[in-house]
């Protein structure tokens, strides 16, 4: 756990940051979702985003991944914007396919698993290495089966989603993902969808990312414990707006605001 | 007429005193004409489905595109359809287009009437379909950089298919019993064969009871079939 055994944290460094959000503002009708956000994820860096309920932090992850377009301010991956291009120094809107290159950077795990139902475990895998990065079939075939077997599920290649437990999907989903090798990989609450016994298994798995790989993380959850485990830095979400911000033994721990304090009490006496 | 002779010796015992007693040697008699009608209204319903599901499916896409103007347009094209009978339809093609120099034969006449007018019932299935197809099948597809043409044809459109499949099917069968309309602009299919018989010979029940047959005969095991495989893709 590198926030443990003293190695250095690489705090808001805005001029090589992985992922940065200047201003960003996302309305849904007249409710403000997100307001005036600014955020940097520096490469390798493992973010989580705890918060209440209806706080914003999905939409963090969503505008990240680009699926939601800012109603204001801009976002920048890997050096390429979503959803503008560079034009005489001024940040000019651009469109989808501008947006499609920034998000090759990005892999995203959704809480509700979303594989595709009529493909097996090893085809949701080998479906965006054939027809994304063009590998050839048997190529493909050899990295997803790395993969499912990284994730613990060698032994249910030829099984269709519905055919597994819930934590078993949300495994090949994270295997799917990592299939592209993202530089930064968000997760959406992956384990709020599932039984309680399976949340387990999940959690290992993205530990096991997150101490072996080199790969950002942003993760959205309601683990306390996980959260202080695996990040670098803590973020509380809430209204919209960033109320606290720091390493997890100072956020999770001692946290210095008064809404934190009460939105951990609350989460630990559940 | 070889028809007219090989009927003779029925219509002779009946001529006269019209009796409504089924004659089974008559009935048989019947068949083989019966059977060259069938071929063509198995002709028109298979041609009809493949037009029809094809056209559905230009049109639903068009309209899910939201292209301006096009997908109105379109809509309006399959409002028409749906709320006007299909005989007129048919007989707008067949009688009236003439007039204005488009000839068709009338088997190809009736397959681009059933062909449209299921079209656009064959499309409102496919849009459901589509439609059906969770967000999250599409935001998953995105995030992972997938071609838009890929992400229809390898996501969207294989899991809509398993929800309009089964309702194609019904279609097809029901086409299949509604294509004796064709009879009424000369497709001499299976009823409009059994009317011959029965103007000829002035017997309509052996011929058209007959006719009857052979439509239960297909549908009935057909509609049992697709419910077989209904409950099958259902269950997977």
């Amino acid at each position: 756990m590198p926030s443990e055994n003293g190695t250095p944290q690489p705090v808001n460094m805005p001029g090589d940051a992985l992922m940065a959000m200047r201003d960003v503002t996302m309305r849904f009708g007249s409710r403000t979702v997100i307001d005036s956000l600014d955020l940097n994820v520096t490469a390798g860096e493992k973010l989580a985003i705890i918060g209440p309920s209806g706080s914003g932090k999905t939409t963090i992850l969503r505008l990240a991944m680009g699926l939601e377009r800012p109603t204001g301010g801009w976002i920048r991956i890997d050096g390429r914007y979503l959803w503008h291009v560079q034009r005489n120094e001024a940040l000019v809107p651009a469109g989808d396919r501008q947006a499609r290159r920034a998000r090759r950077a990005v892999g995203m795990v959704f809480q509700q698993f979303n594989l595709f139902p009529h493909m097996t475990a090893l085809q949701n895998v080998t479906e965006p290495l054939v027809h994304v990065l063009r590998m050839r079939r048997n190529e493909a075939h050899e990295r997803a089966n790395d993969l499912l077997s990284r994730v613990g599920l060698a032994t249910h290649l030829e099984h269709r989603p519905a055919q597994l437990s819930g934590g078993q999907q949300q495994r090949v989903a994270i295997a799917r993902s990592l299939a592209l090798r993202p530089k930064l990989m968000l997760f959406d609450e992956v384990t709020s969808a599932l039984d309680p016994e399976l949340v387990g298994e999940v959690l290992n798995v993205i530990r096991d990312l997150a101490h072996t790989t080199s790969m950002a993380m942003m993760i959205v959850t309601h683990e306390i414990t996980f959260a202080a485990d695996i990040a670098d830095r803590v973020i509380m979400f809430d209204q919209g707006r960033i109320v606290e911000e720091g390493e997890p033994k100072v956020v999770l721990r001692e946290p210095q605001s008064q809404r934190t304090k009460q939105f951990l009490k609350a989460i630990l006496e559940r | 007429m070889a028809g007219r002779r090989s009927y003779g010796a029925a219509a002779a015992t009946i001529s006269g005193a019209m009796t409504l007693e089924w004659d089974w040697g008559f009935a048989l008699q019947t068949l083989p004409t019966l059977l060259r009608g069938l071929v063509f209204t198995l002709e028109a319903t298979f041609y009809g489905s493949l037009l029809a599901f094809t056209l559905g499916l230009v049109w639903a896409l068009a309209r899910l595109a939201e292209v301006p103007v096009a997908s109105q347009l379109i809509r309006l094209w399959v409002e028409f359809i749906r709320g006007t009978p299909l005989l007129i339809q048919l007989y707008f093609l067949f009688f009236i287009f003439p007039t204005y120099g488009v000839t068709l034969p009338a088997l190809e006449t009736g397959v681009i009437g059933l062909g449209l007018y299921y079209s656009a019932y064959a499309s409102e299935v496919y849009r459901a379909g589509i439609e059906g197809v969770p967000r999250g099948q599409w935001e998953a597809s995105l995030a992972l950089g997938l071609p838009l043409h890929r992400v229809w044809g390898r996501i969207v459109l294989p899991q809509a298919m398993r929800f309009a499949i089964p309702v194609l099917g019904n279609f097809v069968i029901s086409m299949f019993k509604e294509s004796a309309i064709l009879s009424t602009i000369s497709v001499l299919e299976l009823i409009g064969q059994a009317n011959i018989i029965g103007a000829e010979t002035a017997r309509y029940v052996e011929p058209l009871t007959m006719a009857a047959l052979i439509f239960l005969i297909i549908s009935y095991p057909a509609a049992r079939l697709l419910r077989l495989l209904e409950a099958r893709t259902g269950a997977v």
